[in-house]
């Protein structure tokens, strides 16, 4: 199979992770979203990899992963900490850090 | 030309024996001052004992140190002090030492001399104010200041003495300053001193640059191969600090504020020494000025102008005190004319400016024996026949006014007259011109002092209902005395045997003998003459005729003349006004261009910075859409590049 194609599926769910990111209120959403973005990334290095023929783009891959865990433990405790204070956890409601 | 003989360049002895002492001179009163300014209210018991008692301490030095001086050669009579090195810069170097010359001698006597007659007659002037005490201290530390000023061996030194007199007039006059007025008046005399100060700084600043000293031997040494412009330059500039001090015209129009002070300060500082400090500053300066004849003439010309601006006011004035002041300021006005003539005029300068000191100094003192007695009024059209009442200050006061007018044989007629004299002798038109003014001030100076005389003491009596005159006490009628004496017997000593000529002789020059262009019997003749007609037509306005009590309308001149023929008004459109303006500009264009300028900046960047502020809105899908348009951007860049 043409790995062009792989790299064909990770720009489209880039796009789609972009997209919740900016279109959707909900913080879980958004948060869901961005970790779409990031794996589409994945999927991105692990089919350049393929088609270079070596290993880096996984070894980033794995990196991205460690980075994304950790970003979803501080993530994940900042919106339930949002949304026991608020009562909420759409993120156009946190606007208070502003002019 | 007068033929000049140059002063025999006579080698300042090192001051040993009572010359050793002359420090003590200025230290004495300089003490007093210090144990009654700084001792404060603990010393009031016994202020005013301790502050006459410096003075005539100082008085019993100068006395001893000129029998001494009298006891030796002419030519031996220079003795120099070195105290310590001031200003060690390099291979510039200014002592602080002292100079007791025949000329600084005769200042010593008269500062200390009539200085400690008029601390005793203060004693008993201020006995009912409160601050007596501090009273003596200013006296003292003018007398300090002022003695330093005539024993400095350097301009630099004696600036410094110029300075310390300047500060103790200001406090003096100035001593009933919660009297507005009086503050004002204080102010004004130290601004127009200010003026002339600046005349000394750059006169010894020109000196320093030509001649790489400030020590009379080290400027008088170069002034003998210095060029003319130099000279001139430096006489100038010397003048005007002798114009602010000696209150000559264009800077006279302090004086007469100056009477603010009390009487014993007008008799002292604003008669009798300070205002005299110009006239020894010129004559100190001699070999500058023998080398410089176009500064020669400014100074006969400025005397000539104050001696008839000074008595054209005296006629005018109602208020003794100004009356005496614009006296005061006519007749430095000769001693400037007799300086500025030159080797013949400076012996006459000094003889005059003795003279003056006593009789002047005795009749403020008269003028404020009459005020002790009548309320402090200084009004004249309210005083009138106090003859009777006060004796003992009618005739010292009398005898003061004979000698100013110049009747023979009192000091004033040996004095004035050798100034006119003086100034007669030269060719073309300026021994007519300054002799003529010499001589018509002659008569306008009796005509005014005459009617000071009689509408003070004779005529009717126009005082006020609550006033009981009465003769002042001995501790005050005491120096009037001795004043009196002076002022009668003065010129006698030293006038016919020449003796103050001849002992200044070393310091200021000798001269040729020198022909008027009027015989000198004419001229004292013509003189004579002036005077009778003013003193009859004082007689014949004052005496034969009431004197209203209220000032009437008076001719232009009159009116003009009350008003200090306009200094003050000349004063404030030439230089208070424009001054006005010019802080009022200054003051605008601080405000709006500069701090316009800081504001506007600020502002601008404030007001920008509070447009960008509104790009943070708080919500994160729009931080996240610009970073994603920024991405987007950075990748189409990249594209763009690589395209």
């Amino acid at each position: 199979m043409n790995p062009m194609n792989y790299v064909y599926l990770s720009a489209l769910l880039f796009s789609i992770g972009a997209a919740g990111v900016l279109l959707r209120r909900n913080a879980i959403v958004v948060f869901m979203c961005v970790e779409l973005m990031l794996n589409a990334t994945n999927l991105a290095f692990v089919a350049f990899a393929r088609m270079q023929g070596n290993l880096d783009g996984q070894v980033i891959a794995f990196f991205v992963m460690v980075v994304a865990a950790a970003e979803v433990v501080i993530g994940l405790a900042i919106i339930v900490t949002i949304f026991r204070t608020r009562r909420s956890a759409s993120v156009d409601s946190a606007n208070l850090l502003k002019y | 030309m007068p033929t000049i003989l140059a002063a025999e360049t006579t080698q300042a002895a090192d001051a040993t024996g009572v010359f050793a002492l002359s420090w003590l001179l200025i230290a004495l009163p300089l003490l007093g001052a210090a144990v009654l300014l700084l001792g404060g209210r603990r010393t009031d018991k016994f202020g005013h004992l301790l502050g006459t008692a410096m003075p005539f301490a100082a008085f019993v030095i100068g006395v001893v140190q000129f029998v001494a001086m009298l006891g030796r050669d002419p030519e031996n009579r220079t003795f120099s002090q070195h105290l310590y090195t001031w200003l060690p810069v390099g291979s510039f170097q200014v002592d602080a030492g002292l100079l007791v010359d025949q000329l600084s001698m005769c200042f010593v006597l008269l500062i200390t001399g009539v200085g400690t007659l008029i601390h005793i007659y203060s004693i008993g002037y201020m006995e009912h104010d409160p601050d007596r005490r501090r009273f003596f201290g200013y006296l003292n530390l003018f007398i300090a200041a002022m003695l330093l000023l005539v024993l400095a061996d350097s301009y630099l030194l004696l600036y410094v003495g110029w300075e310390g007199v300047g500060l103790a007039s200001y406090l003096l006059i100035g001593f009933w300053s919660y009297v507005p007025e009086y503050a004002a008046a204080a102010k004004k005399a130290f601004v127009a001193n200010r003026v002339g100060d600046f005349g000394l700084s750059i006169a010894i600043m020109i000196m320093f640059a030509q001649f790489g000293s400030v020590s009379f031997d080290g400027v008088f040494a170069g002034a003998d191969g210095a060029s003319e412009g130099a000279l001139t330059a430096i006489g100038l500039m010397l003048l005007l600090a002798a114009c602010g001090k000696s209150a000559q015209f264009p800077l006279q129009s302090w004086l007469g504020d100056a009477m603010a002070g009390p009487t014993p300060v007008s008799a002292l500082i604003h008669a009798a020494t300070m205002v005299t400090a110009g006239v020894y500053l010129i004559v100190r300066s001699a070999p500058v000025f023998n080398g410089a004849p176009d500064a020669q003439l400014v100074v006969v010309i400025v005397g000539a102008i104050t001696l008839i601006f000074g008595a054209i006011v005296g006629t005018a004035k109602d208020d003794i005190k100004k009356a005496l002041a614009a006296s005061t300021m006519s007749q430095i006005g000769y001693m400037m004319l007799a300086a500025g003539l030159g080797p013949i005029g400076y012996a006459f300068a000094i003889f005059h400016l003795l003279t003056h000191g006593f009789f002047k100094a005795g009749m403020f003192l008269g003028a404020g024996s009459v005020m002790h007695g009548m309320n402090n009024q200084v009004e004249m059209r309210r005083f009138g026949g106090i003859s009777s009442v006060m004796k003992i200050t009618w005739i010292t006061f009398g005898l003061g006014w004979l000698a100013i007018i110049g009747v023979p044989p009192f000091s004033g007629f040996w004095s004035k007259d050798k100034i006119i004299e003086a100034a007669f002798v030269g060719e073309g038109w300026r021994p007519w011109v300054f002799g003529g003014a010499a001589l018509i001030g002659a008569g306008v100076t009796a005509f005014y002092m005459t009617r000071l005389f009689l509408m003070t003491f004779h005529g009717e009596r126009r005082w006020t209902d609550d006033v009981h005159p009465h003769e002042s006490p001995k501790i005050m009628t005491i120096p009037l005395m001795v004043l009196a004496i002076g002022s009668a017997a003065l010129g006698l000593i030293l006038g016919p045997t020449n003796a103050l000529v001849h002992w200044l002789e070393p310091v200021t020059g000798a001269h040729g003998e020198e022909a008027p262009v009027l015989s000198v019997p004419v001229l004292t003749g013509l003189t004579l003459l002036l005077i009778a007609v003013g003193v009859a037509w004082a007689y014949s306005l004052y005496v034969r005729q009431p004197v209203p009590e209220v000032a009437p309308a008076g001719s232009v001149l009159t009116r003009a003349a009350r008003r200090d023929l306009y200094q003050d008004a000349v004063n404030e459109s030439l230089l208070m006004r424009p001054g006005q303006y010019l802080t009022r500009f200054l003051v605008w264009f601080d405000n709006r261009v500069v701090d316009g300028a800081v504001n506007g900046l600020a502002a601008l960047l404030g007001g920008t910075s509070g447009r960008f502020r509104r790009l943070q809105t708080g919500f994160v899908r729009s931080y996240a859409l610009s970073m994603f348009l920024g991405a987007a951007l950075l990748v189409g860049a990249m594209l763009l590049v690589r395209l």
